[in-house]
Parts: structure tokens; sequence; C-alpha cells
């Protein structure tokens, strides 16, 4: 291979993540405008909160007139998973500066903390910082750049959002989820937490999210404390 | 539109909170083990929580019958990426059937 700089490298390995981000951001622009959102508010979500999922629920929600706190609440759970990012980063970053690890901070996602992580584990810590950051700057122009391009459409077509692009979301977030369902815990919390949504589905402020979400981890808690027992009763 | 903005500046401060807990505030904030143990299961639980009601009741009630393409797109995407692990694959391919049981069947 040609030497590259990490930099460089940062950004090459996250061409792919790229290529499966853009549509997201080209149908967050088009939802956002469709849902009244101005293009200036769109762009700033996009420049300011920079997280695909939460970013389609808020939109979800502001069109549905949820309140304030409840968009706030709902950032605050879909975005959980990015605490145990920055925990598994930790351990690489911990000598990094932080005017290095402020800026990363803000750029962490589930794309760019997959190829980091996967770089600095297998051995490559050297240039790491670099490399974060251009698997960074890459994920941020792309999003930026495909949500842009989104609001031009999703105001010349308004009819985009009903065509079904909605539902590359849900398979994105499908795609995502089943191959982690591995564990006996895990399945426990992901069929108590989606039982939890049927029952509560149209609950006013996404509160049937909130619930399935305590639902399913009270559910996988549960099934793991009953799995370590019994192991041991087994070695024993 | 003023608003809105606080509205957004809220989600960013939230969502920069998060991301920075360990890498910033790391070696001050120790999260207890207990929580630790249980933020695993959040994705675990919040995703499925947002996929089967989208995928059983895309209108708003239930559509349980195979002419559903929320549904079979999504047991597809499902099926690609536990077979793959390969997440744009799975999109693309469940996108294309999704596109084309809306076409078939409704």
């Amino acid at each position: 291979m040609k030497p590259v700089s990490p930099l460089l490298a940062g950004v090459r390995d996250t061409v792919p993540m790229l290529v499966g981000a853009a549509p997201f951001g080209l149908i967050f622009g088009t939802l956002a405008v469709g849902a009244g959102l101005s293009p200036a508010a769109t762009l700033a979500m996009s420049a300011f909160v920079f997280a695909g999922s939460s970013q389609f629920v808020a939109v979800t929600l502001i069109g549905a007139g949820a309140a304030w706190p409840v968009i706030w609440m709902t950032t605050l759970v879909v975005n959980l998973r990015h605490a145990l990012y920055s925990a598994a980063l930790l351990p690489y970053a911990r000598s990094w500066p932080l005017s290095a690890r402020l800026p990363l901070a803000f750029w962490l996602t589930d794309e760019s903390y997959a190829v980091v992580e996967h770089r600095l584990r297998t051995g490559l810590a050297e240039g790491g910082m670099p490399y974060a950051f251009g698997s960074s700057l890459a994920m941020y122009g792309n999003w930026l750049l495909f949500s842009a391009v989104g609001v031009m459409l999703g105001s010349e077509l308004p009819g985009l959002a009903d065509w079904g692009l909605d539902f590359a979301m849900l398979a994105t977030f499908a795609a995502i989820v089943a191959p982690q369902l591995k564990s006996r815990p895990s399945l426990c919390a992901a069929a108590a937490a989606s039982a939890v949504a049927l029952a509560g589905h149209g609950w006013p402020y996404k509160l049937d999210l909130m619930a399935a979400a305590a639902a399913g981890v009270v559910a996988g808690l549960w099934a793991e404390s009953r799995q370590m027992p019994k192991k041991e009763e087994a070695g024993a | 539109m003023n608003s809105i903005l606080w509205l957004i500046a809220g989600m960013a401060a939230i969502t920069f909170l998060i991301r920075a807990s360990f890498l910033v505030f790391g070696q001050k904030l120790q999260f207890p083990a207990g929580v630790k143990r249980a933020l695993y299961y959040v994705p675990v639980a919040v995703l499925p929580a947002l996929v089967v009601p989208m995928a059983l009741l895309p209108r708003g009630d239930w559509w349980l019958t195979p002419a559903n393409p929320y549904l079979i797109g999504t047991l597809v995407a499902a099926a690609v990426a536990i077979r793959t692990k390969k997440t744009l694959l799975a999109i693309m391919v469940s996108f294309a059937v999704y596109l084309a049981w809306r076409l078939l069947f409704v």
C-alpha cells in the first residue's frame, strides 16, 4: 500500500460510510422542509447537532407539535450510545490535547467511531489523532452537503418525503441493530421494548419511546442477572 | 424562528455533552458500573422500539400482511445485515425490495 498521511487515510477509510450517510442527509433535509423547518434552521441542526437519527426523530416530533422537553429527552435517549463510544475511545485519546478531544467529541458519530476504533484497536495508534480528524471532517462535510441538497430537493419537490424515503430510516435502524441482537439479554431487551412500543403506540410526546426504552433496559438487565448465576452453578 | 434555534441549541448541547462525557471529562467523570451496564442495553432497546412499530403500523394501524412493503423491507434489511455484517448493502438491498413491493402490491 502506498504511504498515505494519517489524515488522508482517515478520509479514505471513511468513504464507504459517506456513501451510506449521504442518502440520509438528503432525506433529512427533505423531511425537515416538509415538517415546516426553514432551510436555515435545517442546516443549523445539521451543523450544530450533527446526529442523524436524533435529527430525524426531532423533525418528526416537531412536525407532530411535540413540546421541547420531550424533543430534548428523545435526543438524550437516541444519542446515549455515544457515551459508550466516548468511553471506548478514551484509553487511546487520553494523551491527546484538549484542543483535539473537544472537536473530536463534537464530531463523534457511529460511523467515525467504527472506523477510528478499528484503526486504534488494530495497533495503528500512531497518527491516531489526525486519522480521527480525517474521518470526522469527511463525515461532517458530507452531512452538511447532503442536508443542503435535501433542503433544495424538498423545496423543489414537496411530495418527495411521502414517496417512501422514510423507509430508508427504517432500513438503517434495522440493519444497525439486527446484528447486535446476539445474546439472550439483548434479545429480551429488544422484545420488551418492541412490545411496549406497540402497546404505547400513539402516546403523546413520544412517551411510548421513553417507556419502551426503559422497559428494554430493565428486561436486558433482568435477563443478564438470570444468566450469570446459572453459569456459575454449571461451573460449580 | 428564534424559538426553533433554542430548540436546536438544546439538542446540540445534549448531544455534545454525551459525546464529550468520557473524551473530554473522562478523567473526572466515572459512570457507576450499573449505569454502564444499563447503557449497553439502550441501543438494543431504542432501535427496535423505533423499528417495530414503523414496520407493523406504517400508516398508524396494523398492517400484518405480506403485502406490507415496510414489513418485508425491514425483514430483508435485518437478514442481510445479520448474514453479511454490511450495513450499507443491507440498506440498498432492502430499499430495492421495498420499492419493488410498493410497485407490485400497493
